[in-house]
C-alpha cells in the first residue's frame, strides 16, 4: 500500500498497535529542559523508576537562564532551583547535560540538529511544543507534557493516537529570498488555515519552493507546525539534510550506510493519499507581520490593521476576539501597519535564531544605527551560534548598530528570565507566539522574520524590506 | 490518580476561542518544580489586576464559586505544551471542561491529571451557554444531564478506563516490556540501527 513519509516512520515505530488507533511507539531521542521535567523526575523518584535509555536522552537549560553574563549567579532563586534541581536529575538518572556552562548548551530545538542528534527516520519527543522543528530533517517529533515525559523517561516509548496527515504543497518562485523569507511562507500558511486548522493531524510540507530552502529555513517553518495546531511537521530528507548533518558530534558510525536506506525509504510514495492538502503560492506572497494576538492574525506589510468583521468573515467568535485583541494591541482598523512605531526588537527564539537569521538580519544592520528610543536585543540560539557569529564579526555589526549582543537562550519568546516586555511596550519579535502577556505582561508582540525586526530597528517602526537594498 | 465518579455542579463560562495555555497560567509560574498550588494561579494576568481580583472575569464571580465544570469555546488549550495548565485547572478545582475542540496536547494533558475534556457540537455549547443550572456528567454513561439538556458524548475507550479507573499509564505500559525488548533487540542488530 502506498504510504506518507509520515506513515512510513510510525508504522516502523510501533511497538504494540492497540488496533483503536493508538500506538505504543519507541522513542529514538529524548530531549530534555528545565521547566517541562523537575515533576516528571520527582514521578519516577516516587515510584523508584529509571531512566530506561540515558543513551538516548539529552539535556539542557534554556528557557530560564540568564542570557547576560554567565559569570555571575542567577538573581532570580526560583530560576536558580529549576536550574540546580535538572542538574542534580541529570547526575542522579545519569543523562548527559549541556549546562549552563557547556559550549553545546543553547535552545534545544537548536542544539538537537546542531550536534547531530536529530536524525531522519526518527521519532524524536520532548516537553516543549516546538519539537516540531526537528520535523525539518524528516524526523517524526512531537511536543509532549510532563507525564509524557515521564512515560518517555521510564519506557522510552509514548502512546500515541495516530494523527491524520495534511500536505502542505508551497509551490511558486519567490522574488527575492531574502525578503521573503520562511518566517513570511509559514505565517501566510497559519494565516490562512487558521490556528486549529491542523489539530489531530500532522503536516508534510512538500513542493518546489520547500525543496529549495536550505535546512535553517526548514527549521522555521517546521517550528511553527505548532501554531497551525498540527501535531508535528515533518519535510522529506534530501542531499541538504543529509550534507548538513554529516560530521556532527552525535551523527552514528554508521552515518553513511544509513544515508543510503534515508535516501530510498524516507519520502511519500507518488501515489499516497493525505487526508487534507492546503496549497500556498510562495510567488504571491509579501513580508509578513501580525497584528494581534495569535498568530493568524496576520497582514501583509503593506496591508492595514484590519477591522474585527473583516478579519472574522462572518464568525461571530472570531470577531470578537479580534475586538479584544485590537484591544490588547493598542491598534486602530485600519492604521497602515508601516506606520506602527516600535519600542523593542527581538531577535532569536528556536524560531529565528539561527546562523543564517543573524547573517540576514545583520546585511540590514550593517553600517548603521538603531533607532535612538529603541532597546534591540539579539540573542544567538546556542553557544555555537554565538561563536561562529563572533568569528564572522556580526557580533560587531550588531553592537556597533546599538544592539545588544546576549548569551543563548529562549529569553524574550516567553520570559521566563529577566529579558520582558514592560506593561504596553511593542516588539518586532522573530518569535513564535503574540500571546497576551507572552513576552510580559502587558506587552505587545509583532511576529515578523529577522529581516523585518533588523529593518523595524532601525527605522524605529515596520518598513516593507523589499525596498531596501539588501545586497 | 483520583478515579472520576459522577459529577454534578453549576458551570463557569468563559466565552472565549483560542484560549492558549500561556492563558491558562502565564510563564511567571512554571518555575515551580513540583505539581501542585498551581490553582491560585490559573488565568492569572486575566484573573488579577495589580494584585487584586477583577470583578468582571468570571473566576471571580461568586456564583460559579466550587464549580468543577469550565465551558469554552473552540480550540481551547492551543500553544505551549506545558502540562502546568492541566495542573492549574486540576488544583482550582475543575475536573471537566466542555468545548467544541481542544489543542491536542493540553487534550492529552487533561487526561493525565483527573480532567475529562469533553467535546461537543457548536448548537450543544450555545445550549450550555445559555444554561445556568446544574448539569450532571456521567462519564460511565457519556451523558450530560440536567432538567433541559441531554446530551450524550462521546470519549475514546482507553481514555475512559484511565479515568474510570484512576489508572497509571506507565504502569500499563510496562506490562508490554516484553514487546519493547523485543524492539530493542532488533534495532541493536540492525544495520540501519539510531536506537
Amino acid at each position: 500500500m502506498a504510504k506518507t513519509l509520515f506513515e512510513k516512520i510510525w508504522d516502523s515505530h510501533v511497538v504494540v498497535d492497540e488496533r483503536n488507533g493508538r500506538s505504543l511507539l519507541y522513542v529514538d531521542r529524548h530531549l530534555v529542559h528545565e521547566v517541562t521535567s523537575p515533576q516528571a523526575f520527582d514521578g519516577l523518584r516516587m515510584n523508584k523508576r529509571k531512566v530506561r535509555r540515558t543513551d538516548l536522552t539529552f539535556a539542557t537549560m534554556d528557557h530560564n537562564v540568564p542570557t547576560s553574563n554567565r559569570s555571575l549567579p542567577i538573581v532570580d532563586q526560583t530560576s536558580a532551583v529549576q536550574i540546580k534541581t535538572l542538574e542534580r536529575n541529570c547526575k542522579e538518572f545519569g543523562i548527559e547535560l549541556f549546562d549552563i556552562n557547556s559550549p553545546n548548551q543553547g535552545i534545544v530545538h537548536v542544539i538537537g540538529p546542531e550536534l547531530g542528534i536529530t536524525l531522519p527516520g526518527t521519532t524524536i519527543v520532548c516537553g516543549d511544543s516546538h519539537t516540531s522543528t526537528h520535523g525539518a530533517f524528516g524526523a517524526l517529533a512531537f511536543g509532549i507534557g510532563t507525564s509524557d515525559v515521564e512515560h518517555v523517561l521510564a519506557t522510552q516509548c509514548i502512546l500515541m493516537e495516530k494523527p491524520k496527515t495534511f500536505e502542505i504543497n508551497v509551490v511558486g518562485k519567490r522574488k527575492n529570498p531574502h525578503t521573503i523569507t520562511a518566517k513570511d511562507i509559514i505565517l501566510s500558511i497559519i494565516r490562512q488555515i487558521g490556528t486549529a486548522g491542523g489539530t489531530g493531524t500532522a503536516f508534510e510540507y512538500r513542493g518546489e519552493t520547500i525543496s529549495d530552502l536550505s535546512m535553517e529555513q526548514r527549521m522555521t517553518i517546521c517550528n511553527m507546525s505548532i501554531e497551525g495546531g498540527a501535531r508535528a511537521g515533518i519535510i522529506a530528507p534530501d542531499e541538504k539534510t543529509f550534507d548538513y548533518l554529516r560530521g556532527r558530534r552525535y551523527v552514528p558510525k554508521n552515518y553513511d550506510e544509513l544515508v543510503e536506506y534515508w535516501k530510498e525509504n524516507l519520502k511519500t510514495d507518488s501515489n499516497a493519499r493525505f487526508d487534507k492538502s492546503f496549497t500556498l503560492r510562495a510567488d504571491e506572497i509579501a513580508p509578513q507581520v501580525s497584528w494581534g494576538t495569535n498568530p493568524a492574525m496576520t497582514v501583509d506589510v503593506t496591508g492595514k490593521v484590519p477591522f474585527p468583521e473583516e478579519y472574522a468573515k462572518g464568525n461571530a467568535e472570531e470577531q470578537k476576539a479580534a475586538v479584544k485583541a485590537l484591544q490588547y494591541m493598542g491598534l486602530k482598523s485600519g492604521t497602515p501597519i508601516t506606520d506602527i512605531e516600535l519600542d523593542r526588537i527581538f531577535i532569536g527564539s528556536c524560531t529565528n535564531s539561527r546562523l543564517e537569521d543573524l547573517i540576514e538580519a545583520s546585511k540590514v544592520v550593517n553600517g548603521k544605527k538603531i533607532s535612538p528610543k529603541m532597546r534591540a536585543m539579539i540573542v544567538p540560539g546556542s553557544q555555537h551560534v554565538k561563536k561562529q557569529a563572533e568569528e564572522m564579526g556580526l557580533d560587531k555589526i550588531f553592537k556597533d548598530a546599538g544592539f545588544e549582543w546576549r548569551e543563548s537562550g529562549c529569553s524574550m519568546c516567553l520570559g521566563m528570565n529577566p529579558d520582558i516586555l514592560s506593561a504596553g511596550e511593542r516588539c518586532a519579535s522573530t518569535s513564535n507566539r503574540n500571546f497576551e502577556g507572552r513576552q510580559g505582561a502587558g506587552g505587545r508582540t509583532h511576529l515578523v522574520s529577522p529581516v523585518m525586526a533588523a529593518a523595524a530597528a532601525i527605522y524605529g517602526h515596520f518598513v516593507d524590506v523589499r525596498e531596501l537594498d539588501l545586497n | 490518580m483520583e478515579p472520576f465518579t459522577t459529577i454534578k455542579s453549576i458551570v463557569t463560562p468563559l466565552d472565549k476561542v483560542n484560549v492558549d495555555t500561556d492563558q491558562i497560567i502565564p510563564k511567571q509560574f512554571l518555575k515551580l518544580i513540583q505539581k501542585t498550588g498551581f490553582g491560585q494561579y490559573l488565568f492569572y494576568d486575566w484573573r488579577y489586576e495589580g494584585g487584586v481580583p477583577r470583578k468582571d472575569f468570571v473566576l471571580n464571580d461568586l456564583r460559579y464559586k466550587n464549580s468543577k465544570i469550565l465551558l469554552v469555546r473552540d480550540n481551547f488549550g492551543c500553544g505551549s505544551s506545558r502540562e502546568h495548565a492541566a495542573w492549574a485547572l486540576s488544583d482550582f478545582g475543575f475536573r471537566a471542561i466542555i468545548s467544541t475542540s481542544f489543542a491536542d496536547i493540553f487534550y492529552n494533558n487533561c487526561f493525565k491529571n483527573g480532567i475529562l475534556p469533553i467535546k461537543v457540537n457548536e448548537q450543544v455549547l450555545c445550549k450550555l451557554f445559555e444554561n445556568e443550572s446544574e448539569i450532571e456528567i456521567n462519564l460511565g454513561k457519556q451523558t450530560i444531564k440536567n432538567e433541559n439538556i441531554d446530551v450524550s458524548f462521546y470519549i475514546e475507550p482507553h481514555w475512559k478506563k484511565v479515568l474510570l479507573e484512576g489508572l497509571d499509564d506507565i504502569a500499563l505500559t510496562l506490562k508490554h516490556d516484553d514487546e519493547i525488548l523485543k524492539y530493542e533487540n532488533a534495532q541493536r542488530n540492525s544495520r540501519i540501527r539510531v536506537s
